[in-house]
C-alpha cells in the first residue's frame, strides 16, 4: 500500500495529508452520523457521535479529529460503533427535554404519553425542532427507545427577553456548534461554554441574557443548532420543515449580496437561512439578513396608486395613475423640452427595473436626466 | 471591488480604511475575521475605534477627512525606503514621475500634523504594507463621502499600484457597496453619463446603437444631471417633472430643510415606492410598488456578481412591478417594449447590449451568480479584475493633496460631526422598521460622543444632548462611547426623529457630488 491509502469499511481508498477520517469517508461517500461536528471549524470531539472503531486501537476514536493515516484500517458501522452511538444517543435523550415520541418509542398510548412527558418539565411545548432534529435522526437510524429513562430536570429558564433568538437550555445536547458558529465562523465571540459537569451551559458574556451581551443577533447560531435549543422567535411553531418551499435568493440589504433560503408557506416567508455553499457568504448571514424580511407583510403597504387631492391623496386606478403621469409629463416636455424632467432610479431594487427607468427618460422622454445615489 | 469576497479568507494582509465593516457589511466582515484569526495581517484606518480595531494589528485613529494626507505619508515612505514594488510601477503603470513629486513633497511629519497622529505611525504603517503581498485594500463610505471624495479614492489606487498590489488575488482595491443593488443600478445605466454596460452617451457610437436597438432614432447627445444638480434644478425651475422610484430622499440628502424646500417646488412628483415615506409627502401621484421576493430579478453586489432574485410572495391590492411600471408609461406614450419579465429584459436586452454581461443569462445563474465581465456564454465570469493588464492598458498614477473639509469646527461649532450607519437598521427604516424585533434592539437615534468630551460636558449616558449645525439642530440620547475620538459627534440617518441629515453640510465633490456626509461642523450641548 502507497503512502496516502487507507481502508474504510473494507475500501481502499486515498486521501490527502491532513484529512480527517470524516472528511475522507464524505469525499467517498461514507456517512459518518455527526452532531457536534460544524464544517470548516475546528472538531472539539465533544459528541463521540462520530466515533469508528480503528484496527490496532484500543478505544473508538472519533473520526471528526483523528487525521487520516497510510495503511489505517477503519470500520464506521462495526457491532461495536453501533452500541457506542446508541449509548450516547441514549444519554442524549435522557439528558434533556427531549420530548418527542423518540422518548417512549414503544408507547401504546400517544396521549397519555404525551401528558405524562409535560408534567414536571422544563418547556411545556412540544420541541419546536420535531421532525428537523440531527438527534432525533439518529435515534430513528439507531432505534434508540428510551424508554424508562428518568427525565433529568433543567435548571436554566428558556431565555425568551429578546425579540429574536429564543434560548431553551432544556433542549441542548451541550454539542457546541453554536459557539463553534459564534466563535469560529462568524467571529462575534459572544457565547461560549460556562460552567462545569452537571451544571455546564452555553453562556453569553458572563451568563447574562444575549440582549446584555455582545451578542449581535447574526442568528447563525440557531441555523448551527441540530436541536431544538436555539429557535427563531419568528419562526417557532409557524410551519414544519416538510410545508414550507424553500426558494433561493438574494438579501435586500447591503452590498455583499448574500445568498438567502426563503422558508416559504402558502404565500409568506416563515423563516431565513443562509444557503448553504452558495457564494459569496456560503451559508452565513447578519440580523438584517436573517430577520429583516417581514416588512413586505407591513399593513402600511401601499395598495393602490395615489393621487394628490389638497392636502392628502385619493385612490385612484392604475389607468387615472398612470394617464395623469403621462399627460403632465407630456405636457412639461412639450412645454419646456425633455430636459425639464428628471427621474432618480433606486439602488435597491431589481437591475431589471433601473434598466427600465432609464430606458424610459432615455428613449420615451429623451433625457439624460436619470441617476441614482450611486456615490453614496 | 477589484476583487472578490471568496479572497478574504484566504488574504494574508487588509488595509481596512473608511469602512465600519462589522456593521455596514456583516457577513464580509466575517471573512475577514476568519483570515485574521488564522494569522492575517490587519491595518484599519478610521478615526473611530469601531469593532474591527478590536481585530487590528494596527488602528489608525485618523482625524476625518484626512485620508489623503495619510496616505501621501505612507506613499513617501515607501518611495523615499524604497520599499514599492519597482517592478510593477515599471511595467504595469504610468506617471510615476508625477506621483513621485507629489508624494516627496509630502514628509510624514506634516502629514502626521494633518492626520492627528504621530509621524512614526506613518512609517510604520508603511514598513508593514511592504512587508506583506499582496494586500487587500478594502474601504466604503469613509473615502467617498467627502468633498475630496474622488481623490480619496485615487488615493487608495495610487497606493495599490506603488504596492504591486493590483491584479491580483487577495489584493486590489474593494469598495464594499453600501446597498443590495448599488453596483447594478451603475451597471444598467441609471446614471446621468452612460447606457448599460457604460457606454457613454456622449459617443456617437453608442447613441446610435441604442437608439437602434430600441427603435426610437435619435437619442439625447448630452450627459444628464447628477442628484444634487436635479435638485437645484427643481428650485430654478429648469427641472419641472421628477420622478422618484425608491428612494426616501427626504431623509437621505444633506440638510433636510434644504431638500424638502426643493421637493416641494418641484412642479408634478411622481414617486413609486412600497410604504409612504417622507418623500412622498410631496407627490403628486404615488404608484405601489411590488417589493423584494414579489418578483424576479437579478441584484448585482459589490464583487460584480449578477444573482438571482426570487418571487415568494404576491404583492398587496394593486402593486406592481416596478418594471411593468415603466413599461405601461412607455406604451401610453407611444412606444410598446417586447419584453414582458424580467427575465426577458435581461436575457434578450441588457445582457445583449452591455458587452460584460453579454455571457450572463438567467439558465446560467440558477445557482451560484456569475461575476462581470463575462462576455460570453462559455465564459466563467471574473473574480478578479485587471489581472494581466488594466482595462485601459497601463495604471495611471493621479497624484492627488489633501484638501481639508468643506466645513472645518470653529469655536462656535466645536465638534465634528461624522456619520454613518449601524447594524440593526438600514438607511431610513421604511424597511427595517417594519421588521418585528429590530425596533427593539435599536429604537432611536442617538449622539455618539466620546468619555472626555461627556465628562466635561457634564453628560453621562443616555442622557438628552442638542446637537446643533449652521443648517439645523436635533435632540438626541447621548451615547457614550469609547469608539468615538475626542471632539467627534457620530450620528446616523435612520430615524427621522434626529436625523443626522438635519445638520450635515450640502457641500458636494466637485467631480462627483457626492456630499460630505462624514464631516460637517456641530456645537453640543446638554438638553
Amino acid at each position: 500500500m502507497t503512502d496516502n491509502f487507507m481502508v474504510i469499511n473494507n475500501r481502499e481508498v486515498s486521501f490527502d495529508p491532513g484529512q480527517t477520517i470524516l472528511e475522507v469517508a464524505g469525499v467517498n461517500n461514507i456517512e459518518i452520523p455527526t452532531l457536534c461536528h460544524l464544517k470548516g471549524t475546528t472538531p472539539t470531539g465533544a459528541c463521540r457521535i462520530c466515533v469508528v472503531e480503528v484496527e490496532g486501537a484500543n478505544n473508538l476514536i472519533p473520526s471528526c479529529s483523528e487525521p487520516a493515516r497510510a495503511g489505517m484500517v477503519v470500520q464506521t458501522e462495526s457491532t461495536e460503533v453501533i452500541k457506542a452511538r446508541r449509548s450516547i444517543i441514549r444519554l442524549m435523550l435522557s439528558s434533556g427535554n427531549h420530548n418527542c415520541d423518540i422518548k417512549d418509542f414503544d408507547s401504546k398510548d400517544w396521549t397519555q404519553d404525551q401528558l405524562r412527558l409535560l408534567e414536571g418539565e422544563t418547556s411545556q411545548e412540544l420541541c419546536p425542532a420535531w421532525g428537523d432534529c440531527r438527534l432525533q435522526d439518529l435515534a430513528f437510524k439507531y432505534q434508540v427507545k428510551a424508554v424508562g429513562l428518568p427525565l433529568s430536570e433543567c435548571e436554566f429558564p428558556m431565555e425568551t427577553g429578546n425579540p429574536l433568538i429564543v434560548r431553551d437550555f432544556s433542549r441542548c445536547i451541550l454539542c457546541g456548534r453554536c459557539v463553534q458558529a459564534c466563535r469560529e465562523v462568524q467571529v462575534n465571540n459572544a457565547i461560549d461554554f460556562g460552567y462545569r459537569g452537571a451544571g455546564a451551559k452555553i453562556v453569553a458574556g458572563t451568563d447574562v441574557s444575549l440582549k446584555d451581551s455582545d451578542c449581535v443577533f447574526c442568528g447563525e447560531c440557531i441555523q448551527a443548532c441540530p436541536v431544538g435549543a436555539l429557535f427563531e422567535k419568528k419562526a417557532r411553531y409557524t410551519a414544519r420543515p416538510w410545508e414550507t418551499q424553500k426558494i433561493r435568493t438574494t438579501c435586500p440589504y447591503c452590498g455583499v449580496g448574500c445568498q438567502q433560503i426563503l422558508h416559504v408557506k402558502d404565500g409568506t416567508i416563515m423563516k431565513v437561512t443562509g444557503a448553504g455553499d452558495g457564494k459569496p457568504n456560503l451559508g452565513r448571514l447578519c440580523v438584517k439578513g436573517r430577520f429583516g424580511y417581514d416588512f413586505i407583510y407591513s399593513k402600511e403597504r401601499l395598495k393602490t396608486p395615489l393621487i394628490r387631492e389638497g392636502d392628502t391623496f385619493r385612490s385612484a386606478s392604475w389607468d387615472e395613475a398612470l394617464n395623469l403621469v403621462v399627460q403632465r409629463f407630456s405636457e412639461i416636455i412639450d412645454t419646456h423640452g425633455s430636459d425639464a424632467l428628471a427621474g432618480v432610479s433606486c439602488a435597491r431594487s431589481i437591475n431589471e427595473d433601473s434598466y427600465q427607468m432609464q430606458k424610459l427618460f432615455r428613449a420615451v422622454f429623451k433625457t439624460n436626466n436619470i441617476d441614482h445615489c450611486a456615490r453614496t | 471591488m477589484t476583487n472578490s469576497f471568496g479572497e478574504f479568507s484566504k488574504a494574508k494582509m487588509f488595509l481596512v480604511i473608511g469602512s465600519n465593516m462589522t456593521e455596514a457589511h456583516p457577513v464580509a466582515a466575517t471573512f475577514l475575521k476568519n483570515a485574521v484569526m488564522d494569522g492575517a495581517k490587519l491595518i484599519v484606518v478610521d478615526p473611530r475605534a469601531h469593532a474591527l480595531t478590536r481585530f487590528a494589528d494596527l488602528h489608525v485613529p485618523i482625524r476625518v477627512g484626512s485620508d489623503i494626507a495619510f496616505m501621501n505619508g505612507v506613499m513617501n515612505v515607501l518611495i523615499k525606503e524604497d520599499l514599492y514594488d519597482k517592478e510593477f510601477v515599471e511595467t504595469r503603470t504610468v506617471n510615476f514621475g508625477e506621483l513621485k513629486q507629489t508624494v516627496l513633497a509630502c514628509e510624514p511629519e506634516a502629514m502626521a500634523k494633518i492626520c492627528g497622529i504621530e509621524p512614526g505611525v506613518i512609517v510604520e504603517t508603511a514598513r508593514m504594507l511592504a512587508a506583506v503581498k499582496p494586500v487587500m485594500l478594502c474601504y466604503t463610505l469613509g473615502i467617498t463621502e467627502h468633498t475630496c471624495g474622488r481623490n480619496n479614492v485615487v488615493s487608495t489606487a495610487n497606493l495599490q499600484m506603488l504596492l504591486g498590489n493590483m491584479g491580483m488575488e487577495c489584493g486590489g482595491v474593494n469598495p464594499l457597496r453600501g446597498q443590495n443593488n448599488v453596483q447594478g443600478a451603475c451597471d444598467m445605466g441609471a446614471l446621468p453619463n452612460v447606457y448599460p454596460g457604460y457606454q457613454q452617451v456622449l459617443n456617437e457610437e453608442s447613441r446610435l446603437k441604442f437608439g437602434n436597438f430600441w427603435d426610437v432614432g435619435d437619442l439625447p447627445d448630452k450627459n444628464g444631471l447628477m442628484i444634487p444638480q436635479m435638485m437645484d434644478g427643481l428650485v430654478d425651475k429648469s427641472v419641472r417633472g421628477f420622478y422618484i422610484f425608491g428612494e426616501n430622499l427626504a431623509n437621505t440628502e444633506p440638510d433636510i430643510r434644504k431638500v424638502e424646500h426643493e421637493l416641494a417646488s418641484a412642479e408634478f412628483l411622481v414617486v413609486q415606492d412600497i410604504f409612504l415615506n417622507e418623500t412622498t409627502r410631496f407627490a403628486d401621484v404615488v404608484l405601489p410598488a411590488a417589493a423584494w421576493s414579489e418578483n424576479d430579478g437579478t441584484f448585482t453586489n459589490s464583487e460584480r456578481r449578477v444573482s438571482r432574485v426570487r418571487t415568494a410572495s404576491v404583492p398587496p391590492g394593486k402593486a406592481m412591478p416596478n418594471w411593468w411600471i415603466f413599461r405601461e408609461i412607455a406604451k401610453r406614450m407611444g412606444q410598446t417594449w417586447n419584453s414582458v419579465s424580467a427575465q426577458e429584459i435581461w436575457d434578450n436586452e441588457i445582457s445583449v447590449l452591455a458587452p460584460a454581461l453579454g455571457g450572463i443569462k438567467y439558465h446560467r445563474i440558477e445557482g451560484d451568480g456569475l461575476q462581470w465581465p463575462c462576455p460570453t456564454v462559455e465564459h466563467p465570469g471574473t473574480p478578479v479584475l485587471h489581472q494581466n493588464a488594466f482595462a485601459s492598458g497601463k495604471g495611471s498614477f493621479t497624484p492627488v493633496t489633501w484638501t481639508p473639509p468643506a466645513e472645518v469646527p470653529d469655536d462656535e461649532y466645536p465638534f465634528v460631526l461624522s456619520t454613518g450607519r449601524r447594524l440593526y437598521h438600514y438607511h431610513t427604516r421604511t424597511q427595517t422598521g417594519r421588521c418585528e424585533g429590530l425596533n427593539d434592539l435599536l429604537g432611536e437615534e442617538t449622539a455618539d460622543i466620546s468619555l472626555d468630551d461627556a465628562r466635561r460636558l457634564g453628560v453621562d449616558d443616555g442622557e438628552r444632548v442638542v446637537v446643533r449645525s449652521r443648517r439645523g439642530k436635533v435632540e438626541v440620547k447621548a451615547r457614550v462611547t469609547e469608539e468615538v475620538p475626542q471632539g467627534m459627534v457620530w450620528m446616523a440617518f435612520h430615524f427621522r426623529e434626529g436625523n443626522s441629515n438635519w445638520l450635515t453640510n450640502p457641500a458636494f465633490d466637485p467631480i462627483t457630488l457626492t456630499a460630505e456626509y462624514k464631516a460637517c461642523a456641530v456645537s453640543l450641548e446638554k438638553a
